[in-house]
């Protein structure tokens, strides 16, 4: 029997495409699992004091670093789709790639932060200003990691200018990603 | 689309219904570029060491940034309205969270009760805070406290 390919992958019953549609939904979820991480951190900020004394050890310059590096990612995210649209696969997945660079530096930087942080004393059990820090900074990083592994599946797709839809897809994803980031940086790095 | 401000988004209406898509590279750098300038305002805000304008610049900025990605990266306002209101919907339900206990995690005693632990620990962290701190051991940062 040949193989067919399942129709929830090009359907439209909502006048959403299926796959496009499934990524808002993931975004929904998205948005109930980090809205709760970081409005308990908001909420326990404000109703302890002596935290201040803790978010003064976060690096501003590497936190601001960090957010340039997902912003410009994004603009490669939102290049790829662009490129798809055009049916340049190649562009898109070329796009894709420097997304993946940008996620892969974001990355690597957070490692050398935290390991600072870590040899500095500042763990997640030394207090629970750190415990949130880990916590929402960590969750933030593993959306970053799952998104690029994705991503470069999908880019080697593109380049055989196959499945150019998805670029859109991951792309939405990753505009989530970096807009959780755009509240992480001023709660964890700003507010002193 | 020749509204540069706002390109159209992929997957939608333009390929759906075979029109031909036109280039938005230029909008979205141009984009890309006025997000990093609120990266830099949002950064230099706190050395003015007034609280309501670091407030206005990390806070009010980032609103700004999450608003102009999701209008003109993911095109939000662009996909069928109730892909908005699932939005809004998830975005209220953080917020009834957030009301609902809020109260109870902000405040350590209430007219019948007493967070006894909650209590000790800032007292605790008061106490034990460094008559000096800064980032990673550093000069001060910013010379504001929230």
């Amino acid at each position: 029997m040949a193989a067919h390919r399942p129709i929830a992958t090009t359907r439209s019953a909502t006048g959403i495409p299926t796959g496009r549609l499934a990524v808002w939904w993931v975004i929904a979820s998205e948005i109930v699992i980090f809205g709760g991480v970081l409005g308990s951190y908001l909420m326990h900020r404000l109703g302890h004091p002596e935290w201040e004394h803790q978010s003064v050890h976060t690096n501003t310059w590497i936190g601001a670093f960090n957010t340039l590096v997902l912003l410009t990612s994004s603009l490669f995210a939102v290049l790829a789709h662009n490129a798809a649209e055009l049916k340049n696969g190649k562009k898109a997945a070329n796009f894709l790639m420097l997304t993946c660079l940008g996620a892969l530096t974001f990355m690597v930087v957070k490692g050398f932060e935290w390991t600072h942080e870590i040899q500095s004393g500042f763990t997640m059990q030394s207090n629970m200003f750190w415990s949130f820090y880990y916590t929402a900074a960590g969750l933030h990083g593993l959306h970053v990691l799952a998104g690029a592994i994705i991503m470069l599946f999908i880019a080697a797709d593109a380049r055989k200018n196959q499945e150019l839809q998805r670029v859109e897809a991951i792309g939405i994803y990753w505009h989530f990603v970096d807009i959780v980031w755009v509240f992480l940086f001023p709660l964890l790095y700003i507010a002193k | 689309m020749s509204d540069t401000s706002h390109p159209a988004p992929a997957g939608t209406a333009a390929v759906a219904e075979g029109h031909a898509h036109v280039d938005h590279t230029q909008a979205y750098v141009k984009i890309w570029a006025t997000l990093v300038v609120l990266l830099i305002i949002s950064v230099a805000g706190p050395f003015l060491g007034i609280r309501w304008v670091t407030l206005i610049t990390a806070f009010g900025i980032a609103v700004v940034k999450a608003y102009m990605v999701a209008k003109h990266f993911m095109h939000i306002d662009l996909e069928r309205k109730w892909i908005l209101y699932l939005v809004a919907t998830m975005l209220a339900l953080m917020a009834v969270m957030v009301g609902g206990v809020s109260p109870d995690v902000m405040q350590h005693h209430g007219r019948n009760w007493t967070n006894v632990a909650a209590q000790e620990v800032v007292e605790k962290g008061l106490k034990e805070a460094p008559a000096e701190h800064g980032e990673h051991g550093a000069a001060p940062a910013h010379g504001e406290k929230p």
